[in-house]
């Protein structure tokens, strides 16, 4: 707005009365996007680690193995009679022993995809399906030992237990990386935003000298802070969301982090990563203008 | 417009004003004098609500000073122009700028100010450096900007402290006769000055009252200046 070499804000307009704060503006638009990028990573372990424990939990929880070790001419015998004992259990939804093929692919991982199974004394495997009310494991392995000599009830439960447990403090580890992150967000900004105030002590008293109200006043700091927190998340945001993209997928050989990502519309969560901040930035500004202005009359 | 009813203001143990009383009608124009740490700056801050009375009652535009929120101080010094000697300018921004602030603050529309404000700005005499920033500005220009600054907003109550300290005798002129013509407009003018000779130019061609401030109380000053 010219005219006569004569120049005037727009109507209202805060954002020209704070000076340029140079370095302290690139250090807030770096932190907002350093903190969104971590951010990212905690979102995507949380994910994750929701998806194993369910994982785990729909796998483990109801199913239960039956191992039969016993000399190779007894074991087709043991295994029927295994088999009629479960059909009777209560609890029991389904049994079946597995077939040498099943057992071949069970060891794979170990032996390599050509194993004899057939000329091995391997133990014979009895996967067992619950119904939801489950069974009674301790009867059940009572039962089996007076019957079945060959015969080992294994539940889960010694996999199980602890695998939840791991879950469970991984998306714990989760939770609380993502409060961290938040935390020093809030922190970094507030320590940028005081120092800005406190540059500017004197913009501010010329400014309440002139009528500005506190909340005029405020809003020039608040204005500029979150919009470089924005800035600087969105950038971090989007930069994070492609490096897990980038990630590993977990059916490839030698992914380490298999797993670690975003599924469905889990990829939408990010996004409001650099809203999140921003209200962080809002909020942490606002508060540290406002008790600044309490010290100029 | 402004009243003191037995005023007190101490720094720390050292008492500055004592049980200071004076009001100040509508139109008047009065200049506030004394020696350097009498109080003159100390009692303007009073009046513009920079500090607040220790004891007593300042009453300013018919308002309780003790009873006003930040909001309401706020609201009422967009009707008070106040002159620093250091004129307290937002030095990144053009003179223009400065001296619109008050009204952008106040939420103006620039477009119904730019006329009013282009006037202030010819009106002392800084039409050629609106685009100019504070710190490239002479004592003299800074002054002048300054006071431009104090009317925008058509104050009903100028407070200027020293605003002739820092500029030599034809600019100090012209600056009383600014402020002499905002007085000629029905404007109240309060001017802290430890320059006489200023105070007897203004007398010759205003009604001026002069107060002195002594022993921490104002008084009438008489034909001594």
């Amino acid at each position: 707005m010219k005219e006569k070499g004569l120049t005037l804000p727009a109507k209202g307009d805060p954002n020209r009365i704070v000076p340029p704060t140079g370095i302290t503006a690139l250090l807030t638009v770096f932190v907002a996007g350093a903190m969104a990028y971590l951010c990212v990573f905690a979102l995507a372990l949380l994910f994750s680690t929701d998806r194993l424990a369910d994982r785990w939990a729909d796998e483990l929880a109801r199913t239960a193995t039956v191992r039969i070790s016993a000399p190779p001419e007894q074991i087709p015998a043991q295994t029927a009679a295994a088999l009629t004992i479960l059909e009777q259990t209560p609890g029991v939804a389904d049994a079946r022993a597995l077939s040498d093929d099943e057992q071949r692919v069970l060891l794979t991982p170990w032996f390599g995809p050509d194993l004899p199974v057939e000329t091995l004394p391997l133990p014979r495997l009895i996967e067992i399906i619950e119904t939801p009310d489950g069974f009674d494991a301790e009867g059940l392995r009572l039962r089996l030992r007076a019957e079945v000599p060959g015969a080992v009830l294994d539940d889960h439960t010694r996999w199980r237990r602890p695998l939840i447990e791991a879950a469970e403090r991984l998306r714990f580890l989760g939770w609380l990386s993502v409060a961290l992150i938040g935390g020093s967000l809030a922190a970094m900004v507030t320590l940028a935003a005081s120092a800005a105030l406190s540059a500017n002590a004197r913009v501010i008293s010329v400014l309440r000298l002139i009528g500005a109200r506190d909340s005029y006043v405020a809003r020039a700091f608040t204005r500029r802070f979150t919009l470089r927190t924005l800035a600087g998340a969105g950038v971090g945001t989007i930069a994070g969301m492609v490096s897990v993209a980038l990630l590993p997928a977990s059916d490839t050989p030698g992914a380490f982090l298999s797993g670690l990502g975003f599924a469905g519309g889990e990829w939408l969560a990010p996004l409001l990563i650099p809203l999140v901040a921003g209200a962080v930035a809002f909020g942490a500004t606002r508060l540290a203008a406002m008790r600044r202005l309490r010290e100029t009359r | 417009m402004i009243e003191l009813s037995e005023v007190s203001y101490s720094y720390g143990d050292r008492p500055l004003l004592t049980d200071l009383s004076l009001k100040l009608a509508p139109g008047s124009f009065h200049f506030l004098t004394g020696p350097s740490g009498s109080g003159k700056t100390t009692f303007l801050k009073l009046c513009y609500l920079e500090l607040a009375a220790q004891r007593g009652r300042i009453e300013i535009f018919g308002q309780d000073a003790a009873e006003l929120n930040r909001d309401s101080v706020a609201k009422l010094r967009q009707r008070i122009g106040i002159v620093h000697q250091d004129c307290q300018f937002l030095d990144h921004l053009p003179v223009a700028e400065n001296i619109a602030l008050p009204t952008t603050v106040a939420g103006r529309s620039p477009e119904s100010e730019r006329e009013n404000i282009t006037d202030l700005i010819s009106w002392v005499g800084l039409t050629e450096r609106a685009t100019a920033r504070p710190p490239e500005l002479s004592g003299g220009e800074r002054q002048r900007a300054a006071l431009a600054r104090a009317v925008v907003m058509s104050p009903d109550l100028i407070l200027a402290d020293e605003p002739t300290g820092n500029v030599d005798w034809e600019m100090s002129t012209r600056l009383l006769q600014l402020l002499i013509q905002l007085n000629k407009l029905g404007k109240t003018v309060l001017v802290a000055t430890h320059d006489l000779a200023l105070i007897r130019q203004a007398k010759a061609q205003v009604q001026a009252r002069v107060l002195r401030l002594r022993g921490g109380t104002v008084q009438l000053a008489g034909t001594d200046l």
